[in-house]
């Protein structure tokens, strides 16, 4: 389905990439440009629905992705995502749709309310899989210009990368952002935390849960020695770099540590800018890190 | 509760479970615990998954649907990918948070408050917007507890993180018949 020659892909940011993780869509869209692949951002999309519509309306949280997977079928591309919940509600409503004919022709005849139709065609990747998978070790080795070597990473997938479709990576035990980091020329830790969950939304409905949660990941992540911890989801990120004061208190121990995106990490390594990499925008110093390790 | 409407909210469930794909794998459930085991919410349920199933075996649904543990699920797929039986449990506990809201079992829910909150802002901008969504969200629970959430706020403030004002998409009255459309088939 994917054009070999250009890698163009369907772009799908969702909306915690259009404000306040924003970071994660601009170091996503430098570092494509960079790889040469064309990221065409889906015109006009919604909210996929993401955890919390599902629980309170099944069907219209179905419709709300097909809407955008039907915009997508249009542009015959496969669909890319940044965020683990994004990734997983899409496909969730690909998985329903083909095994449930029912579901599907009642979801087409809303969509047909609105003028569109959705054949079910669209394959659904997070962006980490299209790096890895489709570009390749040679491909990311070859735009490497600046040393990372010496900067020990922990790497966080969170849950949804590979749960519950784990076709992509290791629902347990994820390595697919490590070898990444490998290639960039980063020592990618050893990480046991990298598919606990951080709590996601009960940081704010239940922070005593979500400081547990959190406090786990990040105490680990300095105990592995780790320089910094990267992240391949807008929750997580917020998750695990708004709230260290906090959920430091809650645990008892230290869990200051700067957060990054895996593909902020990659853009420095490719010798982007610190604009084209949205560094002002973390809330741990991440800048002052990668200005003394790897000098963006 | 009665009885009779205990095993009405069990009926009910179960109708949905079965629907759902691998849904009738719940019937397998050998009561080994491995959910439990897996979730990181436990500590704080009243029931874990693995009562849950057996509190619907044993008619007893109504005691679940009525303390905190449902809305506590964090969706994290640990239990279902875990489950030898192959029971797509995470997905049986959005059918459990379902039936709550629409029997009104779960009032005093900040899980609950928050989903709604965030159906309500999608359905006004077409998407998320979570200046929005945080406000609806502590004006409906308890608005102090939005206080320790201020040093965060500033910080993307001053970073310029804050979508004051949410845009709505454009092909909005659209998305409107679509979901209207939907709707017209059931409530679920």
């Amino acid at each position: 389905m994917n054009d070999e020659a250009t890698r163009a892909y369907s772009y799908f940011p969702g909306c915690s990439v259009t404000a306040t993780n924003r970071a994660y869509d601009i170091s996503t869209r430098s570092v494509a440009g960079a790889l040469g692949v064309e990221l065409a951002e889906l015109d006009d999309w919604n909210c996929c629905g993401a955890t919390a519509y599902l629980p309170i309306r099944e069907k219209r949280s179905f419709v709300l992705s097909a809407r955008n997977l039907a915009i997508a079928e249009k542009q015959g591309r496969e669909l890319a995502t940044i965020c683990n919940a994004c990734y997983v509600v899409l496909r969730k409503t690909n998985k329903h749709l083909a095994e449930d004919p029912k579901l599907h022709e009642e979801v087409c005849q809303a969509l047909a309310a609105g003028g569109m139709d959705y054949g079910g065609t669209v394959r659904v990747r997070h962006f980490l899989d299209i790096v890895v998978n489709d570009l390749g070790e040679e491909a990311i080795r070859s735009h490497v210009t600046r040393d990372l070597s010496g900067l020990k990473v922990a790497c966080y997938s969170g849950c949804q990368l590979s749960r519950p479709f784990d076709d992509l990576d290791d629902p347990e035990y994820p390595e697919l952002m490590g070898r990444l980091i490998g290639w960039l020329g980063a020592e990618a830790v050893p990480f046991p935390m990298s598919a606990k969950c951080c709590g996601g939304l009960a940081m704010t409905t239940r922070p005593e849960i979500g400081q547990t949660l959190t406090g786990k990941i990040l105490k680990v992540a300095k105990q592995a020695g780790a320089d910094c911890v990267t992240t391949c989801c807008p929750l997580c990120q917020i998750n695990l770099e708004g709230y260290q004061g906090a959920v430091g208190a809650a645990i008892g121990a230290d869990c200051s540590i700067p957060v990054l995106y895996f593909t902020q990490l990659m853009g420095s390594a490719f010798g982007l800018g610190q604009k084209e990499l949205a560094l002002k925008d973390s809330l741990t110093p991440v800048k002052a890190l990668l200005a003394e390790k790897v000098g963006t | 509760m009665t009885t009779a409407k205990a095993e009405e909210l069990s009926r009910e469930l179960l109708e949905n479970v079965y629907e759902l794909p691998h849904g009738e794998k719940i019937n397998e459930c050998i009561q080994c615990g491995t959910c439990s085991a897996s979730c990181p919410s436990i500590a704080a349920m009243e029931y874990g998954p693995r009562e849950i199933v057996a509190s619907l075996r044993a008619g007893m649904l109504d005691r679940v649907l009525n303390s905190n543990t449902v809305w506590l699920c964090v969706s994290c797929y640990s239990c279902t990918i875990r489950c030898p039986a192959g029971i797509p449990f995470a997905d049986v506990m959005y059918e459990l948070k379902r039936l709550e809201v629409e029997k009104g079992l779960s009032k005093d829910s900040e899980g609950a408050t928050m989903a709604k909150a965030f159906v309500e802002t999608v359905d006004d901008h077409g998407r998320s917007v979570e200046t929005k969504l945080l406000r609806k969200y502590f004006l409906r629970t308890n608005p102090f507890k939005a206080l320790p959430q201020v040093p965060l706020a500033m910080k993307l403030f001053f970073r310029g993180r804050l979508e004051i004002f949410g845009r709505k998409i454009k092909g909005l009255e659209n998305l409107h018949k679509m979901l209207a459309a939907i709707e017209e088939n059931e409530t679920k």
